[in-house]
């Protein structure tokens, strides 16, 4: 650090240096181009950020709103203009309507996770023996690759793999196909998400919990409150919004579900989510008008599902100014 | 929920039994998860007659046996998946740290009229999930001719990063103003200061952001499965998934590949582990 901020130094005397001998910079007397020059410095900056920002997010909404009014199949030059014939159909076929509550699976595997991770997170924000090492093994499945887990719960799941063996030692051997049909599919694949992102709540839980002030512990310590009292008194309130975020983040997470099903059953069995069937609605069928219209449905139920939250928690520290 | 042993000194002593449960607790959660990566690890090491005669859970007889890794590493083509992950990875992270710094230097130091309007166009475009676009973003990148070259998911990388800009922002706010005052009156122009002084100055909102983003980046499987379907421009999320497939029921081959896929990942992690936190601390949180 002492080393940049040295050459910075060294770099801006130079440039100071330079300046010297030129003509003074009085503010009466700047030409036409100098003056062109400052108002325009800003956007120099901010030419490619948001060229990349227009082509790579508005752009392809807008063309997926329009796309959504047609039959294109993606590829042929003609495109027939069908009205909300698309929407239409999304909500009327049942087969592509039912995706939808394969969600409700990941939703209450992420309320699951959300107690989990808080649980771990106010024990870990005590001291503790092994307590990094806990930390550490906790949030290490939130690092790893999505098709290595996928495949590691493959073999997990698998008959007589590694689930039925650890049952077995139990007494409780089964031999069940885990994956085998739509509601023990479901239900496994959920688990593999909660086992994948219960270390990301668990982390930023523990980040909000780190940052309330010790003294506070130690007032309440001082005032005889118990652990269960100053959690709910100290803890709980100061980590509310990153709880509300999770819940958000848990919500359109759930409707957004694809690689894991994906890798794991290709979404068979009744494992099939909503970006897995828009996915195939495109790319493989060539549907990409019907595509869209979901696409464009799955956005404005997320879009209104943060709204919402909004609503109810104001305070999000979302500022840019 | 409530005893800890090691609290400080001005605590009381409290009942053993709340202890003992938080440590089984603990360590049950540990064994949830150490257990199907260690599983995988033991099937990595086994033959293929000792997979499919031995229960999931039993010993490799040979722990030196690497000859499953041998053949993930040749037949899953992971030498060129590794090599087109670091391609990746080195241009997108540049880019990000670049655009998102550049980014965040114009909305915070400069004042100007669209000011408004150019963070509401950042802002909404963070409500907007990726995956829900990628129908329509599709025909955008092939229509650049991009489709199924190393530059449709830099540039989708580098063109969707908002939570950089949010790191980058957050951070710069603190650098002193006064900063860039005393190098303007010494003659430096507004890029002079960004690059000699804001920059280096932004070195660990840099770290934090090169980690999240080499992390995102290294096990992305959706964009280099939509926008790059040849063999030869396998990532390793996709090199990993094609492998699957000749080898269908060969788990010891499989759980080599997955154990080849994660092993730099562990290492990373406990280098770094730390900033690691702090950085998806401040990352998700924004």
């Amino acid at each position: 650090m002492t080393e940049t901020t040295d050459a910075v130094t060294a770099r801006t005397a130079t440039a100071g240096r330079r300046a010297a001998p030129g003509p003074p910079n009085r503010p009466g007397r700047r030409s036409a181009p100098r003056r062109l020059l400052p108002r325009i410095t800003p956007w120099l900056f901010l030419l490619v950020p948001l060229a990349l920002l227009v082509t790579f997010t508005y752009v392809p909404v807008a063309n997926m709103v329009y796309y959504s009014f047609t039959d294109w199949d993606g590829v042929s030059p003609d495109r027939n203009f069908t009205g909300v014939d698309n929407y239409t159909q999304i909500f009327t076929r049942p087969e592509l309507f039912r995706v939808f509550f394969v969600s409700f699976y990941y939703l209450a595997a992420s309320v699951f996770q959300i107690a989990v991770a808080l649980y771990f997170a106010t024990v870990l924000s005590f001291d503790l023996r092994f307590r990094n090492l806990f930390k550490g093994i906790l949030f290490f499945p939130y690092l790893i690759n999505g098709v290595a887990i996928g495949f590691v719960f493959l073999y997990f799941f698998q008959d007589g793999g590694t689930l039925d063996s650890v049952l077995g030692w139990f007494g409780a051997g089964t031999d069940h196909a885990w994956l085998g049909d739509p509601a023990s599919a479901n239900t496994s694949l959920a688990g593999v998400s909660v086992w994948r992102f219960t270390g990301l709540n668990f982390v930023l839980f523990l980040g909000a919990i780190q940052s309330i002030p010790g003294e506070l512990y130690e007032a309440a310590q001082l005032d005889g409150a118990s652990r269960w009292q100053q959690f709910r008194h100290i803890i709980a309130p100061s980590i509310k919004p990153v709880v509300s975020l999770s819940i958000i983040l848990a919500i359109s997470g759930s409707l957004s579900v694809f690689e894991i099903p994906y890798i794991m059953t290709g979404g068979a069995t009744g494992t099939s989510t909503f970006v897995i069937q828009t996915v195939k609605l495109a790319f493989q069928f060539n549907k990409t008008g019907l595509a869209s219209a979901a696409a464009v449905v799955l956005l404005l139920i997320i879009l209104l599902i943060t709204w919402i939250q909004r609503r109810l928690v104001p305070d999000e520290k979302v500022d840019l100014v | 929920m409530t005893a800890h042993t090691a609290t400080p000194p001005t605590t009381r002593p409290r009942p053993r039994l709340g202890g003992v449960l938080v440590y089984l607790s603990l360590i049950a959660a540990a064994l949830v998860v150490l257990l199907p990566l260690g599983v995988v690890f033991l099937t990595s090491l086994k033959t293929s007659e000792e997979v499919a005669d031995g229960g999931a859970t039993s010993l490799p007889g040979d722990w030196l046996n690497f000859s499953n890794y041998v053949t993930a590493f040749s037949d899953g083509r992971m030498l060129t998946a590794f090599g087109n992950t670091a391609f990746i990875l080195l241009f997108s992270i540049t880019g990000t740290v670049i655009i998102g710094s550049m980014t965040a230097y114009a909305i915070d130091r400069f004042r100007f009229r669209a000011k408004k309007l150019v963070m509401a166009l950042f802002l909404v475009a963070t409500l907007v999930p990726a995956v829900t676009t990628q129908v329509a973003t599709f025909q955008v990148v092939n229509s650049f001719g991009l489709f199924d070259t190393r530059w449709a998911p830099i540039l989708l990388y580098m063109g969707t990063d908002i939570v950089s800009i949010y790191i980058f922002l957050q951070f710069i706010r603190s650098i002193p103003v006064s900063l860039d005052e005393a190098a303007r009156l010494d003659g430096a122009n507004a890029f002079t200061i960004y690059r000699r002084i804001i920059l280096p100055m932004l070195k660990p909102a840099i770290a934090t952001v090169v980690i999240i983003k080499g992390i995102t980046v290294y096990n992305d499987f959706y964009i280099p499965f939509l926008y790059m379907p040849s063999q030869d421009l396998g990532t390793i999320s996709t090199a990993l998934f094609r492998f699957k497939g000749p080898f269908g029921a060969h788990w010891e081959n499989i759980s080599a590949g997955a154990i080849l896929v994660i092993v730099p990942t562990l290492i990373v992690f406990l280098f770094l582990q730390r900033y690691i936190y702090n950085g998806f601390a401040q990352g998700a949180t924004k």
